[in-house]
């Protein structure tokens, strides 16, 4: 490549956009701890660590794992179900941008990372209390790749669904329909929590549910609003819808609260927050505002609907990783099939607006993307568990998974604790008998 | 009339519960506690720093009852508890030398048996 070239190409990058997608990258990855938080919070004081930690892991595992391949798949050509191996291990991704694009490729790159990463901790959810933290790395780093990076090319890359004319903004596809779908296989495989639906299993901390939540949403709008991949208006619009549907969400849900308990619920509340947010992700740079605010009422009856319905089932999805995300995903993806408005947007018009083919594109996603999600997930599970128990043992799930997996408590006292002399490994004296 | 204190595991605490439930005990008070019964130590690790924890959490149940009913109690909590493995906890029974229901001055056996409503 000769100089001049060189120099075109970086020409076109430009500083404004680069400098809010390096911040939108930023702000997408602090939604993995934040989701840490939030389902840290749901579960019980004894699965603290290990919840977040799985959160943690999926920064570790999926970032490695997109960087080495994932990324590669997802937007290496246009090939209709996958992509190729040319960016594999980060191979010519440097300060160029990609064709139609104004910011170097590597933070494209690092923002599609902070994608991935978060999709892995989603799901998660699903299996937390009981799924042992060795076989979830490998679940994850394998999971990164054969389901979100196939589901990001589809969505994203230039496959099937993109080039058949499926419009996801910020991955309605990928991460919320992807995750959600998984999540419901993950927990048919790992199976229910050894006293689910005997004993109740309440959240430890209302307040970590809460404060997840909202540093989710925060995060929230740097992935809609960077998923414009500039400061255009798609990004701009985005990024207001991402305030306005949520909002709307959280008023119908506290209505819904009202009718059904006669008191509005915090953790309704965050949960609606989270909702809003996954029914905007998709939709946020293709419709006006207006209807990103019907929307956000909308999309939160078939959630609230599942989850009041899935507890009383027998499928332990733990942390409704399918009602919030799955199905308020769906929500979102067909929504744009009606709602679509090529004047705010620029791109194509939705059956309101009279192109009901948009429709078509909408709902072959919304069954195309949680079918391969549900069933890749099943059968990756299925072969990880042949090899290695998925599970801890019913006495390691009563213990607890902070001490039986970190050998760590969230809430330790410190009390009765006997210093280990860091020098030596000599058993130290106990002032206490042990067992014959 | 005895007090019966059983130590048990914390998260058998809600199997106990409901068995004493199906033995027809009623009221209890249970408290969270820290012990040491023979059980193996738990190493954690902090930054670094390994410690043995010595004190492992426990639940404990206080239930005053009639002479009769200590035998069911005591099997209840058995029954509720057993793991079968070192640490399940203890159960002492100890005498007791009176009992008062506050709200109505009621003692002993008046005091000790659940009022039906």
């Amino acid at each position: 490549m000769s100089g001049a070239t060189v120099l075109a190409a970086v020409a076109q990058v430009y500083t404004g956009d680069t400098a809010w997608m390096l911040i939108a990258t930023a702000l997408v990855l602090m939604m993995t701890p934040a989701l840490g938080l939030f389902y840290a919070g749901l579960v019980r004081s004894k699965n603290t660590l290990n919840t977040f930690m799985m959160c943690v892991a999926a920064i570790a595992v999926a970032m490695v794992t997109w960087a080495a391949i994932g990324y590669s798949l997802a937007f290496d050509g246009d090939g209709s179900l996958v992509g190729g191996l040319g960016n594999a291990f980060l191979n010519g991704v440097d300060f160029a941008p990609r064709t139609g694009m104004t910011i170097p490729e590597l933070v494209f790159f690092a923002f599609q990372a902070t994608f991935c990463i978060i999709t892995v901790a989603l799901v998660s959810g699903a299996v937390v209390e009981r799924m042992r933290f060795g076989p979830f790395l490998v679940f994850a780093a394998l999971w990164s790749v054969l389901v979100y990076a196939v589901l990001a090319h589809w969505a994203f890359g230039g496959g099937w669904l993109q080039a058949g004319g499926t419009l996801d903004f910020a991955g309605g596809v990928p991460v919320e329909m992807g995750s959600g779908f998984s999540a419901l296989a993950a927990a048919l495989v790992v199976g229910a929590r050894k006293d689910y639906g005997r004993q109740a299993m309440l959240p430890h901390n209302a307040m970590f549910v809460l404060l997840g939540a909202g540093l989710l949403w925060f995060g929230w709008f740097g992935f809609n609003g960077g998923s414009g991949f500039s400061t255009g208006n798609a990004s701009v619009l985005a990024f207001t819808n991402t305030l306005l549907t949520p909002a709307c969400t959280l008023i119908v849900w506290f209505a819904l609260d009202l009718i059904r308990g006669r008191k509005v619920t915090a953790i309704g509340a965050a949960t609606a927050i989270v909702v809003g947010c996954v029914a905007i992700t998709p939709a946020g740079g293709f419709i006006s505002p207006g209807w990103a605010m019907l929307l956000g009422a909308l999309a939160a009856l078939p959630s609230y609907a599942i989850i009041v319905w899935r507890t009383r089932t027998r499928v332990d999805e733990t942390l409704d990783v399918l009602a919030a995300h799955g199905l308020a995903g769906f929500t979102g993806i067909l929504f744009i099939g009606f709602f679509a408005e090529a004047a705010w947007n620029g791109v194509s018009d939705g059956l309101f607006y009279g192109n009901a083919a948009q429709l078509g594109h909408q709902a072959l996603a919304a069954v195309a993307a949680p079918a391969y999600a549900f069933a890749a997930t099943f059968v990756l599970l299925k072969l990880i568990g042949l090899v290695m128990p998925l599970r801890a043992s019913e006495h390691d799930e009563a213990i607890g998974m902070d001490v039986t997996q970190h050998g760590e408590e969230a809430y330790v006292t410190g009390e009765g604790a006997i210093l280990i002399a860091p020098e030596t490994d000599a058993e130290p004296e106990l002032p206490v008998p042990q067992p014959a | 009339m005895k007090l019966v204190i059983g130590i048990v595991r914390p998260e058998k605490a809600n199997d106990v519960l409901e068995s004493l439930y199906r033995a027809e005990v009623r009221g209890v008070s249970i408290s969270r506690v820290q012990g040491h019964g023979g059980e193996l130590n738990r190493v954690e690790t902090y930054r670094g720093t390994t410690v043995q924890m010595g004190l492992s959490e426990k639940v404990r149940f206080e239930i005053a009852v009639s002479d009769e009913f200590v035998q069911p109690t005591v099997d209840a909590l058995c029954e509720g508890a057993r793991t079968g493995d070192v640490g399940d906890g203890k159960i002492f029974v100890v005498p007791l030398e009176q009992a008062v229901r506050i709200r109505t001055g009621d003692t002993d056996m008046g005091a000790v048996t659940p009022v039906d409503k």
